[in-house]
């Protein structure tokens, strides 16, 4: 395979970046639902779409 | 429309709809990836450098359909005041930021051993650099007001000014001559690409436009529970006041 270099440092970024801000996004909205969940115990239930993994208040 | 301004109603429909598009854009990325980096054909003239194709044209189509996402939310909320909007367009900020910085990045990639310049100020390559300063822009104002509706409302109108930018980078390859070369595939024309090289790169495309539809849901949940968070904290304090 020729340019090898610039191919593999395309496809790095390719993962990297759109990995990153998924990752990012996923830990934001389980540490906003987790303190929710700990602040207002509406929260929990269900169909608020706001609950936590074992269905309880932490 | 106004029934999903309503957040509890968005964080339900949200939370059904992430999980979906999350593994369909893995799967889709996956094999869109895999398949135009080991099967697809090498171009004649350019060999095996085409493969970052791939990786950069989805990320050109999401730069530019990811401000025009900012740009219809921007009307929705200065038009309509739709809170959810408002929230949306603060998280497509920085997502289309960094897939526009993949597609220079990438473009740059390309270009070195293809044009023998990392960079040229050639019309589409400066247009895309204008779009990611018009995103880095929009990240900036709408987090400089302390008041947020200050800020929601001066990103909106940024980003409408910003949106004479998404002509300009479609049509720049026609209206200049430039290094870049012209759309290979076209609403209206036949694609002028071998199918074996299509269909790795419809894959890719429709996966990384997943990718970027669940990370920006995601975001905009979050943004919706912490709003929550702030009012209910907010609450709390002003009941424990005395008086």
């Amino acid at each position: 395979m020729d340019h090898l270099p610039y191919i593999a440092g395309s496809y790095a970024l390719g993962i990297l970046i759109p990995g990153i801000l998924a990752i990012t996004a996923f830990l934001r909205v389980g540490a906003a639902r987790r303190r929710l969940a700990a602040i207002d115990p509406r929260a929990n239930r269900p169909g608020t779409g706001a609950r936590t993994r074992r269905g309880g208040s932490q | 429309m106004h029934r999903f301004a309503n957040p509890g109603q968005f964080l339900r429909l949200s939370g059904t709809l992430v999980p979906w598009l999350s593994a369909g854009a893995l799967v889709l990325t996956a094999v869109g990836l895999i398949w135009g980096l080991f099967f697809a054909p090498a171009d004649w003239q350019q060999g095996d450098a085409v493969r970052i194709m791939y990786i950069h044209v989805p990320a050109a189509w999401l730069a530019s359909a990811g401000y025009a996402g900012l740009a219809i939310c921007s009307v929705l909320s200065l038009v309509w005041r739709h809170p959810l909007a408002d929230l949306a367009a603060v998280e497509i900020g920085p997502v289309g930021a960094g897939f526009t910085a993949l597609c220079l990045a990438t473009g740059s990639l390309w270009g070195k051993p293809m044009w023998g310049a990392w960079w040229v100020w050639d019309a589409r390559l400066t247009s895309v650099l204008v779009l990611f300063f018009l995103y880095l822009g929009h990240i900036a104002l709408v987090r400089a007001f302390d008041d947020p509706v200050r800020g929601y409302r001066a990103g909106a109108i940024l980003a409408l000014i910003g949106a004479v930018d998404l002509p300009i980078i479609k049509f720049s390859v026609d209206w200049w001559n430039t290094l870049h070369q012209p759309d290979t595939i076209t609403l209206t024309g036949a694609p002028h690409m071998y199918i074996g090289m299509m269909w790795p790169l419809l894959f890719s495309t429709l996966g990384y436009t997943l990718a970027f539809a669940a990370i920006v849901l995601t975001r905009t949940r979050a943004a919706v529970m912490e709003r929550r968070i702030r009012a209910l904290l907010m609450a709390r304090a002003s009941a424990q006041e005395p008086g």
